[in-house]
């Protein structure tokens, strides 16, 4: 602790420091010498802490000095400047002076040699500007710590809000031996230090201290700046604080001791203690940035060393390659032992003299081999401890490089490396000139790595978890699936079973329920629970068909015939369910009739949903031609897969319109198998079944027999004569065609038997001619026949009733009869449900011919 | 009371302990179920230390599992990517000798990698994107697919179900923020780092551990 020698203000001392050799006189023998100006400069983006600028200037374009070329990317960030003008010649990796001897992106200046400047916003009082305005001069003009760092100033001179500035320190101490442009900047503009010291205050809200420290090597540099303090006394109260001279005491933290006595501690900022610390340097081009507008395009640089002619302090632009600079001051390539940049204890040797000067850049050292020799071999440690001593941070640089050549991070960290200012005092002192701080940054980088990648291995975690989690969740979904699905078919299975039985238990003698699809189930324990089950199902049909129906209003018009199917389909639905609900409803009633049209009724819906598949299927062939002759006239390589699938489609209405034609009691449809049907054929056919069955609702029943008999006539000869067509041309839907053909000549000997068994009754059916026939099928057929045999029953005497029963048996079972054999030739299913039926029907004609019997007697 | 407990001095003993056992078993059944530790901290622990590549060159489907193996007894040394640094960390977690990387399940390498792929031969097959264990390709079916390099942990786990051989492994570049000093050439002779009190010299990447403890 001592008093500077020139203020009164008390100084203190830092722990260790070291005093080299400073070596400053021979570059301050010559004044502040100007660069020629450069032919070519080359800017990296990325001069400063931070996320690098971002280029806003293209190859070729024509910029001014001092023009914007590159702007901050980010809040942590600093922009760049063209520092002459001319063209942008190139935008690419160039070599930059960096430790590691790695390209970065540089923007290329091809001077122009006229170095015509942009406009400058000039600023005769910067205390009108509000600070917000004065931020922003400081933010575009592209400062960087220049003490050599590179800290992005705009950043420091915004300290967080609760961190009360009390105190600015501007660094004017360079301790580095070699380097005197700090020295030089503060003799030659000693007011401009002044001026932006000012500056930087009055930013950082005229805090009451405010100090310049400079090491008492530089006299000249703290009486000028006295002298220009002078001049301003009375404004604000700037001490210039010398103090003696020692390495480092330029370092922030050391600085801060020094002038204030607070240590700031491990992993603090300075701000937290309420001290900012700026250079000289900075607070210099902050003036100029307020006061004249020029953004950093130049600074002070040393060039020095014994393989130079001149050695001296230079101005020069930002950009200039340091081979120029070099050649510029006679550098003598051959006495050179290496090129230095920044000084003996914290510079790092360049590898290549074409690389710019910086912002950061505040001395080359270019050493004669007599100067600075190549450093002898490292010995061992011999432990002796002056490393320790010598520590300005108050490290243990022994233990911390057994650690690191052990690597042993966890140790490291927790002897502080973190806090190692890299100054060299220890590898300075060493007698085994054992590289320490190459060890120390090394290990620092290795546990920067390190942090990085738990970071990233952290977050690999994350991901990999999250992805297993979805997967899981995404199969047990699936399983739930498989699950719901199988025990919806374990109760379909159920209620078959129970249908079954029902069945067994309730044998249903009228011939309508030999229709297979008019098995519902019609009786059940609990006729009550089964009606509401019917009638909520039927209002949940209708639901979901009010739905479609919004949905399809709603529809883009392309998806509207996806819409528009399932429209048709709940249609069908609630048709179903009525037609459930009306048959359970029957059920009970003691009508036979009235049973035999509900399940007529319920017979209807596979029709209905055969047609309407058809429908859909001719829409979706409409569409898919359409894509076809498009994919052909354009070439596509999908025509074959569209070719096929319409093949497919078709084959599949021929199919459904089959099975429309089987299932329905008269030919309600034409089969159109044309290879290339259209729609248009198939929906004039349902057209015409349509109208027919509309026709046939008003014919008696012997009259539709004859007409269906007719008409399958007529179609036995057109098919019989496309299979011969289909069989010629070797046709695939021949086999289908041929199996139509069967079918239909089996439909017209039961019509034909039908019609033998009809014409006898043909007198009771004048009494029934008026019956509106609302189903134009097999309903309508069946209720038919059923009244017409009710209305016969009641005027015939129970003898003939018996009669006409036994008669009516004897031909059902025949026919029954015949359809067991058919049946069983095509291995069916419903075989023994048919041969079951006609045991009863046995039975029943056996009951019969007994009563007739007994009545007789 | 005294009376009672001076005439059955075995009974009143016995009823003595009797309740202290209650007590003190009531108290840690609760110490039990209120502090109990969920999970295996030793999984966790050794979870963390493995790189989180989940490539399962190790013989287990990521890293966890390879980490629940370690701890149920399994080598330390079947980790590629995470190399013989990782292997140090695990073997001074476990407190055990750290073993050399076992070479059957891969090599270390000494630059990172991730996969790239070439775009122009993508065919979209997805196929890649389902063998990722960090979602990190994105794409969607007959589109194009890509990786993203910052998620990628170069497992190399969809170079192999890929049908066209589009994805390469790239080295990862160095790049200016993340380029780092490396630690001094050890001097080559021996001399140099022997001391007299030393009794052997240490042959480079081993032994230094126990000669920085020493000091």
């Amino acid at each position: 602790m001592s008093y500077s020698a020139s203020s009164m203000r008390k100084v203190f001392d830092i722990p260790g420091g070291v005093h080299p050799p400073e070596s400053k006189e021979q570059s301050l023998q010559l004044p502040l010498g100007p660069v020629l100006l450069p032919q070519r400069v080359v800017l990296p983006l990325s001069q400063h802490i931070g996320a690098p600028a971002k280029a806003i200037v293209a190859v070729g374009e024509k910029v001014r000095t001092g023009q914007l070329i590159a702007e901050p990317q980010g809040l942590f960030s600093v922009g760049l400047h063209a520092s002459i003008s001319g063209t942008v010649s190139a935008i690419e990796d160039r070599p930059i002076p960096h430790t590691s001897g790695m390209n970065a992106e540089c923007i290329v200046i091809e001077s122009d040699g006229l170095d015509e400047w942009v406009a400058l916003d000039e600023c005769e009082d910067y205390t009108a500007l509000e600070r917000d305005a004065l931020m922003a001069k400081i933010r575009t003009a592209g400062l960087a710590g220049m003490g050599g760092a590179g800290f992005p100033s705009a950043i420091k001179l915004n300290p967080r809000a609760d961190d009360n500035i009390d105190t600015l320190i501007i660094n004017g101490t360079e301790c580095e031996p070699y380097i005197t442009a700090d020295d030089t900047l503060m003799r030659e503009q000693a007011d401009a230090v002044i001026q932006g010291t000012l500056l930087l205050a009055h930013l950082l809200g005229d805090p009451s201290t405010v100090l310049i420290g400079v090491e008492d090597n530089k006299p000249t540099a703290i009486t000028a700046l006295k002298k220009a303090a002078a001049a301003i006394e009375g404004q604000c109260n700037i001490e210039i604080v010398d103090f003696p001279t020692k390495y480092p005491s330029g370092g922030e933290k050391q600085l801060i001791q020094i002038l204030t006595g607070i240590e700031v501690g491990s992993g603090d900022i300075p701000a937290s203690l309420g001290i900012v610390c700026h250079n000289v340097g900075t607070a210099v081009a902050a003036w100029e940035a307020v006061r004249y507008g020029r953004p950093l395009i130049s600074r002070i640089t040393t060039v020095v060393g014994e393989a130079l002619d001149t050695q001296r302090n230079v101005e020069v632009r930002i950009g200039t390659l340091i081979s120029e600079v070099l050649e510029q001051n006679g550098f003598n390539a051959d006495e050179a032992a290496r090129l230095i940049m920044g000084g003996p204890m914290m510079g790092f040797a360049l590898q290549d003299a074409d690389v710019p000067i910086v912002k950061t850049s505040n001395c080359i050292l270019a050493p004669s081999k007599q100067e600075m020799p190549e450093p002898p071999p490292a010995q061992a440690c011999i432990r002796c401890g002056m490393c320790a001593e010598a520590c300005p941070a108050s490290l243990l640089p022994q233990q911390l490089f057994w650690y690191s050549q052990s690597e042993d991070y966890d140790r490291l960290q927790a002897h502080n490396l973190m806090d190692c200012i890299e100054c060299g005092a220890c590898s300075f002192v060493c007698p085994s000139n054992i590289p320490l701080v190459q060890y120390y940054r090394a290990s620092k980088g290795a546990i920067k790595q390190a942090a990085v990648d738990k970071q990233k291995s952290d977050r690999s975690r994350e991901r990999f978890e999250f992805r297993q989690a979805r997967l899981d969740k995404a199969e047990a979904e699936k399983e739930a699936k498989r699950q719901a699905r199988k025990q919806a078919a374990a109760e379909a299975k159920k209620l078959a079973a129970e249908k079954k039985e029902q069945e067994l238990l309730h044998p249903t003698a009228t011939p309508v329920a030999a229709e297979p699809t008019a098995a519902a189930p019609a009786v059940v324990a609990d006729p009550e629970a089964e009606k509401a089950k019917l009638e909520r199902a039927l209002s949940s049909a209708q639901n979901r068909l009010d739905k479609a129906r919004d949905r399809v209003d709603n529809a883009e018009p392309e998806r509207r015939d996806k819409m528009a199917a399932r429209v048709k389909e709940a249609e069908l639905k609630v048709l179903d369910a009525q037609n459930k609900l009306e048959q359970f409803n029957s059920a009970d009633s003691t009508d036979p009739v009235d049973a035999a049209i509900a399940r007529a009724k319920a017979a209807l819906p596979p029709q209905a949903k055969l047609k309407s598949n058809i429908e859909t299927l001719q829409k979706r062939m409409t569409i898919a031609a359409d894509k076809l002759s498009i994919a052909k006239t354009e070439g596509a390589a999908t025509v074959d897969a569209l070719q096929t699938g319409l093949d497919k489609m078709q084959g599949k209405i021929a199919k459904l319109q089959q099975e429309l034609i089987d299932l329905g009691p008269e030919p309600a449809l034409e089969v159109t198998i044309k290879a290339e049907a259209t729609p248009d054929p198939a929906a004039a056919a349902i057209e015409r079944a349509k109208a027919k069955a509309v026709a046939n609702a008003n014919m008696s029943p012997a009259d539709k027999l004859h007409d269906q008999i007719a008409s399958i006539e007529k179609r036995i000869a057109k098919t019989t004569e496309k299979v011969a067509v289909a069989r010629a041309e070797g046709s695939g839907t021949a086999d289908a065609l041929q199996l139509g053909l069967d079918k239909m000549t089996a439909k017209l000997n039961k019509a034909r038997a039908d019609l033998c068994e009809l014409e006898p009754e043909l007198q009771h059916k004048s009494a029934l001619k008026d019956e509106p026939a609302s189903e134009p099928d097999a309903a309508s057929a069946a209720i038919a026949k059923a009244k017409a045999k009710a209305a016969a029953t009641a005027t015939m005497s129970p003898e003939e009733k018996l009669r006409d029963q036994i008669t009516s048996m004897q031909t059902r079972i025949v026919k029954t009869t015949a359809k067991v054999t058919a049946a069983r030739a095509e291995g069916s299913d419903i075989t023994d449900a048919l041969q079951l039926g006609l045991d009863k029907m046995t039975a029943k004609l056996e009951k019969a011919k007994s009563d007739l019997a007994e009545l007789s007697n | 009371m005294i009376d009672l407990i001076a005439q059955h001095p075995i009974y009143a003993a016995l009823i003595a302990l009797g309740t202290l056992s209650i007590v003190f078993g009531g108290i840690l059944g609760f110490a039990a179920v209120k502090f109990k530790v969920e999970g295996d901290p030793i999984v966790e622990q050794l979870d963390n230390l493995l790189p989180q590549t989940q490539c399962g060159q190790c013989g287990y489907p990521g890293c966890k599992p390879y980490a629940e193996a370690i701890a149920n007894g399994d080598a330390i040394n079947k980790c590629p990517p995470g190399g013989q640094a990782t292997i140090n960390t695990i073997a001074a977690l476990l407190d055990v000798e750290a073993p050399s990387l076992d070479e059957e399940h891969g090599a270390e390498l000494d630059i990172p990698r991730v996969a790239i792929i070439r775009e122009d031969e993508c065919i979209g097959c997805t196929k890649c994107i389902q063998a990722c264990p960090m979602d990190a390709i994105l794409g969607a079916a007959k589109q194009m697919h890509t990786v993203i390099a910052d998620e990628c942990t170069g497992c190399d786990l969809c170079v192999e179900p890929c049908p066209t051989d589009c994805i390469d492994m790239v080295p990862l570049e160095t790049t200016l923020g993340e380029w780092k000093w490396n630690l001094p050439e050890p001097s080559k002779n021996i001399a140099m780092n022997l001391i007299a009190s030393d009794k052997q010299p240490r042959r480079a990447g081993q032994g230094e551990r126990k000669e920085g403890e020493a000091a």
